[in-house]
């Protein structure tokens, strides 16, 4: 089960933060914090998977932006890496070609596009069109 | 009005968007904080506007500032009202910052069941799905048990967006309500055979979560899984499914031999890396369970631990690090198939990645045998010394001390290469460690008594060169070492050489400088040297050493008097006084020698961690009676609250502790020990526990001559490595030797019998290199044995292990035999208050096609069924459907009824028996429209609630349920659940609840923890029914 799934840029600073479980307010920041940190140290050459107290996160890394995706110990991990790509691309599509910038002024979003694919903590849509649906219905209803 | 309007949207025009708000904070970058108040402070002001849209925008801020780390709980309310705009771009805004910032603890929640019940039920499926995602976000056992109906209905929605969703929300559902899981559990069940992929994907998953935890509820779906298995494409769920079989597999091992086959095929033929690694993983898991020793499941765990090493070999970090990981469970059973990768796995040890280090030392961990531990311990001590990085270097020290102390030391075949291995361990820098490796010298030096002797010489070495390790203070965490070498020095003082230079050693003005604690041990071993010192010099009149060792310690304890550390000064005065007194006697020639020795008399023996809590309660000590009379329960009554219900019984309870005599007593007591009998988890005594080590007196321990070939007196730290080289020198010699006496033997008894090869050693071969008694642990007498020390009582999903096999009284089943199966349940209609919907399952029993059906009711004054426009009034309604042999399918029908009554129903069935002939059966049953069949689940305010009881319309009535043996707050879910009530307000002992029938009769109950039910309601005949179905739900729990 996905338990949260964060997007944060090289410089450590918090771009999208979904949690499947309740975590405190305040106890975000430092989990945020901590799992950033662990992610940003590591080289390219090393693995994408992370050990990080209970959990397994699970990260790739687009440019300055990286999405870090926690998950408990039965979860596959080569499928989360294969979802997060999946994610990134529904974004790509969307927005073409997705930047940093589009996901902070955007993240209503951000966040519609990823509650078609996760919810609950899991996976419900890979489809990139059908995950774009609600939102290709929202544009109308605004235009 | 109209001008109200234009400013408004004009004002609008100048606020700031989500696009602004992100723009100023990027643009405030030395002042954010500062920036982001004054945004707060404008979102305060646009919150406080009658325009929805203003407001939307508000909270759209306020999510985005929440992510940063803002606290915006204090915008709850406009979060609600956004989430009730009609407009579906404002509903999701306000849905996802609930989302993001609601949790259990938020009070508006309970403002919000109205809400999203109509939003669950919108014609819209955005407006349904968008509800449905929040919910999942937010959910508390109060709105669980509210919303549990209308979730469960839209589990079967026409549209699978929704049923898909709903599917996955159920799970939460079970969660916080666990009473939910079984009515929801047929239609969950049925959802796996959904002819949409993705419903049928979400089914999988919240199954597969389920069954994690209570697989044995789940077994039954086996062949259903099984067919998924293979008829699946979709590599998600193939994923999930194949988890799922792992977790059911070690209950029925009938059921792993089957799964063999399809999974070494799909690990033969799938090129998805991620489903190939599930295969293994759960192919492992599969032969774990079933016993070993089958000879043809060699061959799957010889390609499995194949296809590992491709994946360990490959150049993806990735692979390697997750091969290494499913390589580790192989390992648990089947050592042997992973020993033969040793190479590969020592040569991750040299990887760029630290986590990949790190999965390969794990794996090391289970490789060492007693063969090839001291090799493997050198490659690691090889690999120390290289590391870059404190935290893997530490990592890699526990890890040695891991594999080493293992199972009771279990492959330690030289004790002295051990304490060697910890001394040497001693010269890492900064490391955290330190007291680990005290702990593992204390413990050896404790516990295997032949190696006292050299640990000693070791630990003396140690404490003479203390300035090595104390060097750096600022990292000192290795002068931890000093507390365990001062302690085994002290204690075991009769194996010193020079007792004298030891003592010197540890009261040097240095030592001043160590953390209290150690010092503290410094003082203490003093005495117990000074103590060896005097007995060494026993007999000899007038012993110059032996006050001169007096004059030592009173020259040097006063520095320890002065310590600022309270332990060290009292030990040290305590121990100067005691020495100025000796000092005293020796002057007078007397011999003290033998009662100073008395103090320290007496072995110490380890005790195991857990003795403790295994004492067993002596007989006659109940710790349930009373000691003091508790004061009574009397004086909280008055504060309840007033009772606009009918007056509260007298109380049986109230004088229940004074009655307690002896007799009762001794029952009690008799109760308690019958439920521990019957409750498996209690540990009772059984003589198997008795293990308890009769630990034998130092006379009787068989200590060998320890053979000395390393010369100890090198000055500093003795190397490891020797006892490598003469380890092997040593097993050479031995093997040798035993060639030979086999080969005499084989001379003797030659043709006769064939000697097994001679090939490489096999464990039982290796003797240890002095004859070890490692002491156990001590544990009080009639210990009770027992495992489950560390189960967490506070597992949510605890209360999800439900057998779901069993009958479910919630629905009503009838059976006509060879025919149909008819399972219904009927519920009010939100939609449309003046009608009730009876939803039906018809299950096709016999062996022929049902080829049609027709259902009719008989209509009567209180209830009609629903036909469609003009049909007559007796016309019969053609069920849509045909089902072929042992299936089954869902219709719902619609009856206009008003009150409690029993329908008259009649099917007429015509089955296919072959091509051209058919027959016809009739079937009638009746359907009992139960009166909770008309209560609708309505949340109430309490300020409402109080003026309706006082309104004086409402008759009252009262009931008491009998032998109810179940936590308060489960009946109440349990009447919420079953009779369509909600909970207006809880107050400590008793509970106001609310519903409301599709009349619009209220009902009003005040439940009390003592089991009493006062009900009121402005219909007496419905008053009467639901007290009457209430106690028939509960009566039959």
């Amino acid at each position: 089960m996905i338990k949260f799934l964060l997007m944060v840029n090289k410089q450590g600073q918090t771009r999208l933060s979904k949690y499947y479980e309740q975590v405190e307010l305040g106890k975000r920041a430092a989990l945020e914090a901590d799992v950033v940190r662990g992610c940003l140290a590591r080289r390219k050459e090393e693995c994408s998977f992370v050990e990080y107290k209970d959990y397994k996160l699970v990260y790739r890394q687009y440019a300055a932006l990286f999405v870090v995706v926690g998950i408990t110990e039965n979860e596959n991990e080569l499928s989360i890496y294969e979802l997060v790509h999946n994610f990134v691309e529904v974004l790509d599509k969307y927005f073409s070609r997705v930047s940093e910038l589009d996901i902070m002024f955007n993240l209503d979003k951000v966040h519609i596009i990823l509650d078609e694919m996760i919810l609950n903590g899991h996976i419900v849509e890979t489809n990139k069109n059908r995950i774009l649906a609600l939102l290709a219905l929202d544009k109308m209803a605004e235009s | 009005m109209a001008l109200k309007i234009v400013k408004g949207s004009i004002d609008r025009m100048f606020d700031k968007n989500l696009q602004d708000l992100v723009r100023g904070i990027r643009n405030h970058k030395d002042d954010e904080a500062k920036y982001i108040s004054t945004c707060i402070d404008e979102i305060k002001q646009e919150l406080k506007q009658d325009n929805i849209a203003v407001k939307a925008n508000a909270v759209c801020k306020l999510t985005y500032l929440q992510m940063l780390g803002y606290d915006v709980s204090w915008a709850a309310f406009n979060i609600v009202e956004v989430m009730s705009s009609s407009k579906f771009t404002y509903k999701r805004i306000g849905y996802l910052a609930a989302s993001q910032c609601f949790h259990e603890g938020t009070d508006v929640i309970m403002l919000t069941t109205n809400q999203i019940r109509k939003d669950l039920s919108s014609p819209n499926q955005y407006d349904t799905g968008v509800a449905l995602t929040g919910l999942s976000c937010f959910v508390t056992p109060d709105l669980a048990r509210d919303l549990a109906n209308d979730i469960m209905t839209l589990m079967s929605h026409t549209k699978p967006y929704i049923r898909k969703k709903a599917v996955l929300i159920m799970y939460k559902v079970f969660l916080k309500y666990p009473e939910s899981l079984r009515p929801a559990f047929p239609r969950l069940k049925e959802k796996l055979e959904d002819p949409d992929p993705g419903v049928q994907s979400a089914a999988v998953n919240v199954i597969c979560e389920l069954a994690r935890r209570n697989p044995k509820n789940y077994l039954s779906l086996a062949p259903l899984f099984f067919k998924l298995m293979t008829s699946s494409t979709n590599n998600w769920v193939l994923i999930k499914i194949i988890k799922l079989f792992g977790a059911l597999t070690p209950l029925e091992p009938r059921l792993g031999k089957k799964l063999i086959e399809p999974l070494t095929n799909l690990i033969h033929s799938t090129s998805a890396m991620s489903l190939l690694y599930e295969c293994v993983n759960t192919v492992i898991a599969v032969l774990i369970s079933l016993s070993s020793g089958m000879p043809n499941h060699s061959a799957s765990i010889q390609l499995c631990v194949q296809k590992l090493r491709i994946l360990i070999e490959d150049s993806d970090q990735n692979l390697k690090y997750l091969g290494l990981l499913a390589m580790s469970k192989i390992l648990k059973t089947h050592p042997k198939s992973v020993q033969s990768h040793k190479d590969l796995i020592l040569q991750c040890l040299d990887d760029k990645d630290e986590s990949i280090r790190l999965r390969a030392l794990d794996l090391l961990y289970g490789m060492v045998s007693k063969k090839n531990l001291m090799e493997i311990v050198k490659k690691l001590m090889l690999h120390v010394d290289k590391a870059e990085g404190t935290t893997y270097r530490d990592e890699l020290l526990t890890k040695i001390i891991d594999i080493c102390s293992q199972s009771n030391f279990q492959y330690i075949t030289n004790f002295e290469w051990y304490i060697s291995i910890l001394v040497e361990l001693t010269r890492l820098e900064g490391t955290r460690h330190g007291h680990l490796i005290a702990s593992q010298m204390l413990d050896v030096a404790i516990r295997v008594k032949a190696i006292r002797g050299f640990a000693v010489a070791q630990m003396a070495t140690l404490l003479d060169n203390a300035h090595l390790l104390t060097g750096n203070t600022q990292r000192n965490g290795i002068c931890e070492v000093l507390y365990a070498a001062a302690w085994i020095c002290g204690e075991f003082s009769e194996h010193l050489e020079d007792p004298m230079q030891t003592l010197e050693a540890m009261l040097r003005p240095k030592v001043a400088t160590l953390p209290g604690h150690i010092q503290a041990v410094y003082v203490q071993n003093a005495a117990k040297l000074f103590a060896t010192v005097l007995r060494k010099h026993d007999g000899e009149t007038e012993s110059q050493a032996a006050q001169e060792t007096s004059q030592l310690l009173i020259d040097r304890l006063p520095l320890f008097v002065q310590s600022a550390n309270l332990e060290v000064q009292e030990r040290a005065s305590c121990i100067l006084q005691l020495v100025k007194y000796i000092q005293k006697l020796q002057q007078k020639n007397v011999e003290v020698a033998e009662e100073v020795t008395a103090l320290f008399a007496g072995e110490l023996n380890p005790v195991a961690p857990k003795a403790q809590k295994k004492v067993p309660i002596p007989e006659g000590l109940d710790l349930d009676a009373w000691i003091n009379e508790p004061p009574s329960e009397s004086e909280s009554e008055d504060e309840k609250p007033k009772a606009v219900f009918a007056k509260e019984e007298p109380k049986h309870s109230r004088s229940r502790h004074t009655e307690v005599d002896e007799k009762e007593l001794a029952r009690r007591r008799e109760v308690r020990k019958q439920e521990q009998a019957n409750n498996p988890f209690y540990i009772k005594a059984s003589p198997s526990s008795q293990k308890v080590y009769d630990a034998p007196g130092v006379e009787h321990i068989p200590v060998v001559q320890i053979d000395l070939s390393v010369p100890l007196k090198v000055p500093g730290m003795p190397m490891s490595d020797q006892y490598l080289k003469l380890e092997v020198e040593r097993r050479q010699k031995e093997k040798a030797e035993r060639k030979k006496k086999e080969k005499k033997k084989k001379r003797e008894k030659r043709g006769k019998e064939r000697k097994a090869d001679s090939g490489p050693e096999s464990e039982e071969d290796i003797t240890p290199a002095h004859q070890v008694d490692i002491v156990t642990e001590e544990m009080p007498e009639n210990a009770l044995p027992s495992d489950d020390d560390d189960k967490d009582p506070n597992d949510p999903h605890k209360a999800l292990d439900i057998d779901l096999d069993k009958y479910v009284p919630y629905c009503r089943h009838l059976q006509f035999i060879h025919v149909l199966h008819i399972v219904y349940d009927i519920q009010g209609n939100h939609q449309d208050e003046s009608k009730v919907v009876v939803s039906v399952i018809f299950e096709n029993k016999s062996d022929s096609f049902l080829k049609s059906m027709e259902f009719n009711v008989l209509d009567s004054l209180n209830s009609k069924l629903q036909r469609p426009e003009g049909a007559g009034a007796h016309d019969s309604l053609t069920v849509p459907f045909q089902l072929p042999p042992g299936q089954d399918t869902h219709a719902f029908l619609f009856v206009s009824s008003v009150s409690v009554s029993i329908v008259a129903v009649c099917i007429d069935c015509f089955l296919m028996q072959s091509d051209e002939s058919s027959t016809h059966e009739k079937l009638d049953f009746k359907l009992h429209f139960t009166c909770t069949s008309y209560l609708i689940t309505t949340p109430c305010y309490s300020d409402a609630y109080a003026k309706l009881l006082e309104s004086g319309d409402l008759k009252g009535s009262s009931l008491r349920l009998e032998g109810i043996n179940m936590p308060f707050h489960h009946l109440l879910a349990r009447i919420c659940f079953h009779h369509h009530f909600s909970v207006v307000e809880r107050i400590d002992s008793c509970a106001s609840m609310y519903s409301r029938s599709i009349q619009g009769h209220h009902v009003c109950l005040l439940v009390k923890t003592t089991v009493s039910i006062d009900a009121k309601c402005d219909e007496p005949s419905l008053l009467g029914n639901v007290l009457d179905e209430i106690k028939q739900t509960f009566s039959k729990c």
